[in-house]
């Protein structure tokens, strides 16, 4: 164990520098090809879009990307480390409400949020800057929570992030001076271009992709398959983990602010179990190993029920109107997801990426 | 006082019967049941007539209280049977995220189910109206209801014990906990040992759902979900699998949740959850394997 531990701490601090770079760019070389094709099929979706020019649709593929940045973010914590958080949508839900209080007119905000610091509440900001900001103010909660909780592993640390989500949705849905508790914060400029939504999601695949490859993502893959021997070798699990949450952290209040930007309104309890679960199923369906898994399970799940709702809507075939009865669009999903995971257990993407046949070293 | 005490082991009372349903799944399976509190809904929502107006038409709740009783029980184990049988028995090999999300899937299904036949208001019900009166013991005055919640489960609780330690059943299944394959090997048959816990866990459900419809007088479909999920932080808190640690840590939350309501000061009453969830990580930190680590859970290397 010992020579195991030396040797890792050679090779990280001792060896000289050009001996290590060619492999690394080796890496990120072999393993460009997934978030380039990733984002191509977002900018594809977000081309068509463009080209149908349906306000209604419009607003659909915004909520699939901001969708995709949450997913995503789950993915660099819960794909990378095994621990499955049901936190992390606590950080979107400080994401929201940071870029809700960077944002508001400060005329509105003085009169339903009174007991806002006051340079907060004389600050305006652009949408894209408040997005910045309420991303690392989630990376800094992240980072204080992380502290304590990545301690844990198993199911233990999966219910401590639990109540992390709970106590951050105790405290916004009651602090009334500050997040006007359950009652919704108005207000928030809504942006309803697509492209600050690809830019996000693109960024966000982009994060994730660096962290899996970086040392620090190696490390914690290591460790989510053989925590003995990583642990053995060398590995700081904890530490690791933390790194981890905080990137993903940072990545779910992008997602929070850009969600606050998509529909003007923020409440606390948009941000909480439901939420939660949905973007976990996303996850989970689509494969929680890997990269593509996310954010092909949140594409698909969010096209199936979106088709599911047009047919609800009611559909006409010729001349008689085909409509299900209402209801039937969350037990036919709910059905669905249970069918995908009973004949792919690991996901519809197993724990393998998408890129070109050449370059994939499983087939 | 004396009040307080039973507030506190009502409301444990509650959430040890949930834990328990959730550990005894957990104990054969490895599966942490989110649709236990769709079950708990569906029990609540068998005593009614399918409709979606406002008024509750009655159903089975008019029922004396001793048909009522082994008909809700009844339909509580059919309800989670069925669930083992269509869904859970085709994830007894895959990873507890996929089973956990599964069973979050099949729990969604169940909710909307019940919405589509019983709308999303919540309706009133007076069920077994002669228990709310009050009664006076030590001169506090307590609704009787509260009372028999706590003996209720008292009773259940002794009844389970007696069941797992002197029946060989409970011990078939006690084994079966304690280490799956090792027990199947001697000759436990999996299906119905699983089959057991389910029925087991459903009819824990469906008791559940007849104390809480009978306190709350609403039926509401997002009941089952807030019991749920203390039910299911108990479960963890007292050490995953363990079945006493369960009933332990159930109690202890209540006595928490209603402790904290009486002791902090009214500023920050609102804030309780916030505590109660800050005393679920402490716990968790000092014992990440719960209050009572279940025996064959820990990771073997």
């Amino acid at each position: 164990m010992g020579v195991a531990a030396s040797l890792t701490n050679s090779t990280a601090a001792g060896a000289p520098a050009a001996e290590r770079k060619p492999a690394r760019f080796a890496l990120a070389r072999r393993t460009i090809l997934t978030p380039v094709l990733l984002s191509l099929l977002l900018l594809a979706i977000a081309l068509i879009t463009v080209m149908t020019g349906s306000r209604p649709f419009n607003q659909t593929v915004i909520d699939v990307f901001v969708r995709v940045i949450l997913v995503v973010g789950l993915y660099i914590f819960i794909g990378n480390s095994g621990v499955l958080s049901f936190g992390h949508i606590g950080f979107t839900c400080l994401g929201a409400y940071a870029a809700a209080w960077l944002t508001i007119n400060p005329m509105m905000k003085r009169g339903s949020l009174p007991g806002l610091p006051e340079w907060l509440l004389a600050t305006r900001l652009p949408y894209w800057q408040s997005a910045t900001l309420a991303a690392l103010f989630a990376a800094l909660a992240a980072l204080i929570f992380g502290r304590v909780l990545m301690r844990l592993s198993g199911i233990a640390a999966s219910i401590a992030t639990f109540a992390m989500l709970a106590m951050i949705n105790t405290i916004y849905s009651n602090w009334e001076s500050v997040t006007g508790a359950t009652s919704s914060v108005v207000g928030i400029p809504i942006v309803r271009v697509i492209w600050p939504y690809l830019i996000g999601a693109v960024v966000a695949i982009f994060i994730a992709w660096a962290h899996a490859i970086s040392r620090s993502g190696l490390a914690l893959r290591a460790a989510r398959d053989e925590p003995t021997a990583a642990a053995a070798s060398g590995i700081d699990i904890p530490r690791e983990r933390l790194v981890a949450f905080v990137i993903s952290g940072a990545v779910m209040g992008l997602g929070g602010a850009l969600m606050a930007h998509s529909i003007g309104v923020v409440t606390p309890d948009t941000f909480y179990l439901g939420l939660t679960f949905i973007t976990l199923s996303m996850l989970v369906v689509g494969g929680m190993g890997s990269l593509s898994g996310g954010v092909v399970g949140v594409v698909l799940l969010s096209a199936l029920i979106q088709a599911l709702r047009w047919l609800e809507a009611g559909v006409s075939l010729g001349e008689s109107t085909f409509a299900l009865p209402k209801g039937v669009q969350e037990i036919a999903l709910g059905v669905i997801m249970i069918v995908i995971l009973a004949l792919r257990p690991s996901g519809l993407m197993g724990n393998r990426e998408i890129t070109l046949p050449r370059s994939s070293r499983n087939k | 006082m004396l009040q307080i005490l039973f507030d506190a082991l009502s409301l444990g009372s509650l959430y040890a019967l949930g834990a328990l349903g959730i550990a005894l799944i957990f104990g054969v399976m490895r599966l942490v049941n989110f649709a236990h509190g769709d079950v708990i809904a569906f029990c609540v929502f068998a005593l009614l007539w399918p409709s979606t107006d406002a008024m509750a038409i009655v159903f089975a709740g008019q029922l004396p209280w001793y048909l009522l009783l082994p008909f809700v029980l009844l339909c509580g184990a059919g309800l989670s049977v069925l669930c083992e049988i269509v869904v859970f028995r085709r994830f007894r090999q895959a990873n507890p995220a996929t089973m956990m999300i599964a069973s979050f899937a099949l729990g969604f299904v169940i909710r909307y189910f019940l919405l589509m036949l019983f709308s999303s208001r919540p309706k009133s019900i007076s069920l077994l109206p002669e228990l709310s009166q009050p009664v006076e013991i030590l001169g506090a005055r307590l609704p009787l209801l509260q009372l028999i919640t706590i003996v209720a489960t008292m009773v259940i609780l002794i009844g389970l014990t007696l069941f797992l330690r002197q029946t060989r059943f409970g011990l078939e299944m006690r084994a079966a906990a304690e280490n799956f394959s090792m027990a199947r090997m001697l000759g436990v048959r999996a299906n119905r040992v699983i089959m057991g816990a389910f029925a087991l866990s459903g009819a824990l459900a469906a008791a559940i759902a007849l104390i809480f419809g009978a306190q709350t007088g609403t039926l509401d479909i997002q009941m089952g979900a807030s019991i749920m999920l203390m039910a299911f932080i108990a479960t963890v808190i007292g050490g995953l699998g363990s079945l006493g640690g369960a009933v332990l840590a159930g109690f202890l939350l209540g006595a928490a949740s209603v402790i904290m309501q009486v002791m902090l000061p009214i500023d920050a009453r609102p804030f309780r959850d916030a505590f109660v969830y800050g005393a679920v990580i402490l716990v968790l930190l000092f014992r990440p394997q719960g209050l009572i680590a279940a025996r064959g859970t820990k990771e073997r290397i």
